[in-house]
C-alpha cells in the first residue's frame, strides 16, 4: 500500500462530510421529539458502526494472518484496530453528550448500545498493553491476530446479551432502526456514513504510509550505521512494520 | 483409543496429579472465595442476600476466584517446559487446549462445589434455588474455562502475565456474566425461585460456550507456533 490515491480519497472524504453535515445543519429536518439536539445522531451513529465495522474487519485480517502468515495482514489488523478505538473514544464523547442532551445525564445505564460499546471499546483498549507486553516480533503478530479473531466474534455477542438484558422498555429515538425514519434523514443519515467511512479508511491509509515510511527509514538507517558500530532501529518495536516490496 | 485422545487423558490426568500433591490453585481459590463473602457481608451491611444482590455477589466472587486459577494454568507448562514438550510429541497441539479448560472446568467445578454451599449457608434463607442453578454453573464453568485457556495461553508468554489475564478476560466474559446474573436474580428472589427467562438465558450462556469453543479450537494451534 502506498500513498498514492491518498489525495483524491481526502478530497471525497472532505467533501462527503461537508456534503453530509451540509445536509444536517440545512436541509434535513427537526427532529419532532427532540430538535436540534437530535442532530449529533448523524455524528454519533455512523462513527459507531464504522468503528464496529472496523473491529471486525481487523477480526478478518487476524484470520488472513493466521492463514497466510503474510505480515501485512497484522499490520492491517493493527491499524484498523487502531483507528477504530480512536473512533471509539469519539463514539463515547458523542454518546455521553447526546445522553445528556436528551436525559439530563452523561450516562445512561438502560441504553443498551452504548453500555455495549464501552464494554467492546474497553475489550479493545487492551489490545495494546497485550500487544506491547510481547516481545518476539513474530510471537506478537500471531497472538494479536488471535486476540483480534477471539475480539472480533465477541463484539456481536455482547451486543446480543446486553441488548436481552435491557426487559426496561426505554423510549428510543430510533428504536424502529433505519426503517423507521423518513427518507430525508435516511438520505443525510446514509451520506454521513459514507463520509464517516472514507474518513475511517483515509486515516488508515496514512498511518499504513506512514509505517512503512518509518520502516523504510529504519532500513536505511541500519544500512547505514552496520559499518560495525551497530545500528538503532527507528519505529518501533511495539507496532508492525510494513515491509516494502 | 487414538492417539490424541490418550494424550489428552494423560494430560488431564498429569493436571489433577500435579493439582493434588502441589495444592497450588484450588485451596487459594477457595480461600479467596470464601474470605470475599466476608468482605461483601460487611461492604454490603447485609447478613442475608436475595434477588440480584445474591446473584451478584456469588457471581463476582466466583469469576474474581476463577481468575486466580486461571491465571496459573499455564504457569508450570512454561516453567517446567511443558509447552517444548507438546511441540516436539507427534499429537494434536489443540489437545494441550482441551486438557488444560477440562482441567481448569474440574477445578471451577470442586471450587463451586465447596464455596455455592459456603455462600447459601451465609447468606440464603432458602436453600431452593441451588438446584435450578445447577446448569447455570456448569455453563458458565465450560465458558470460563474455554475463554480462560484461551486468554491464560496467550497471556503466560508475555511480560505482563498477571495483569493481562484479568484485563483481557473481563470485559470478554461481561455477556457470560449478564445472563447468569440475569437468570440468579429470579432464582434468589425472596419470595422462593422466579424461572423468568430461565431457557432463553440458558440458550445465551450455550451459545456463548459453544462459539469461544470454535474460536479456541481453531486458534489455540498458532499459540503454539515457534
Amino acid at each position: 500500500m502506498t500513498g498514492r490515491g491518498l489525495k483524491t480519497l481526502s478530497i471525497a472524504t472532505v467533501l462527503f462530510l461537508m456534503a453530509g453535515f451540509a445536509l444536517v445543519f440545512l436541509w434535513v429536518p427537526m427532529d419532532a421529539d427532540q430538535g436540534f439536539k437530535q442532530k449529533i445522531f448523524y455524528l454519533h451513529v455512523p462513527l459507531a458502526i464504522v468503528a464496529l465495522l472496523g473491529f471486525i474487519a481487523g477480526g478478518i485480517e487476524g484470520y488472513r494472518h493466521l492463514r497466510s502468515g503474510d505480515r501485512r495482514h497484522d499490520a492491517n489488523s493493527y491499524v484498523f484496530i487502531h483507528i477504530s478505538v480512536v473512533f471509539g473514544v469519539a463514539v463515547l464523547v458523542t454518546g455521553a453528550i447526546w445522553a445528556k442532551a436528551s436525559w439530563g445525564y452523561w450516562w445512561v445505564w438502560d441504553e443498551p448500545t452504548l453500555v455495549s460499546f464501552l464494554i467492546v471499546f474497553l475489550l479493545y483498549c487492551t489490545y495494546y498493553p497485550f500487544r506491547y507486553a510481547i516481545e518476539d516480533r513474530d510471537r506478537q503478530a500471531r497472538y494479536a491476530s488471535v486476540f483480534a479473531i477471539t475480539a472480533g466474534a465477541f463484539v456481536p455477542l455482547n451486543f446480543m446479551a446486553v441488548r436481552m438484558a435491557e426487559s426496561v422498555i426505554h423510549p428510543r429515538v430510533f428504536a424502529t432502526s433505519e426503517g423507521g425514519l423518513p427518507d430525508s434523514m435516511l438520505l443525510t443519515f446514509l451520506v454521513c456514513f459514507v463520509g464517516m467511512g472514507l474518513l475511517w479508511i483515509t486515516l488508515v491509509k496514512t498511518e499504513m504510509v506512514g509505517k512503512k515510511v518509518s520502516g523504510q527509514v529504519s532500513r536505511l538507517r541500519r544500512t547505514l550505521h552496520d559499518d560495525g558500530t551497530g545500528g538503532g532501529s527507528v519505529g518501533g518495536r511495539i507496532a508492525p512494520s510494513v515491509e516494502s516490496n | 483409543m487414538t492417539p490424541s485422545r490418550s494424550a489428552f487423558a494423560a494430560l488431564l490426568a498429569k493436571d489433577l496429579r500435579t493439582e493434588l500433591r502441589t495444592m497450588r490453585s484450588l485451596p487459594a481459590m477457595v480461600l479467596f472465595a470464601v474470605t470475599t463473602f466476608i468482605i461483601f457481608r460487611y461492604g454490603l451491611d447485609r447478613t442475608t442476600l436475595s434477588g440480584s444482590l445474591a446473584g451478584g455477589v456469588l457471581w463476582t466472587t466466583l469469576l474474581f476466584a476463577g481468575i486466580l486459577g486461571i491465571n496459573r494454568i499455564f504457569v508450570s507448562e512454561l516453567e517446567e517446559g511443558g509447552f517444548d514438550a507438546i511441540r516436539l510429541a507427534p499429537i494434536d497441539r489443540t489437545v494441550l487446549f482441551t486438557s488444560k479448560a477440562s482441567a481448569l472446568f474440574i477445578y471451577l467445578l470442586v471450587l463451586e462445589a465447596i464455596v455455592v454451599p459456603v455462600f447459601a449457608l451465609f447468606f440464603l434463607p432458602d436453600w431452593s434455588a441451588l438446584i435450578p442453578l445447577l446448569p447455570f454453573l456448569l455453563g458458565a464453568n465450560l465458558g470460563f474455562a474455554v475463554l480462560g485457556t484461551l486468554i491464560s495461553s496467550m497471556a503466560v508468554n508475555s511480560r505482563a502475565r498477571d495483569l493481562l489475564v484479568p484485563l483481557l478476560l473481563l470485559p470478554l466474559v461481561v455477556p457470560l456474566m449478564i445472563a447468569v446474573t440475569a437468570v440468579s436474580a429470579g432464582l434468589f428472589d425472596a419470595a422462593g425461585p422466579d424461572y423468568e427467562g430461565f431457557g432463553t438465558w440458558l440458550l445465551v450462556v450455550g451459545l456463548y460456550d459453544g462459539i469461544f469453543l470454535l474460536v479456541g479450537y481453531a486458534v489455540f494451534d498458532f499459540l503454539l507456533e515457534d
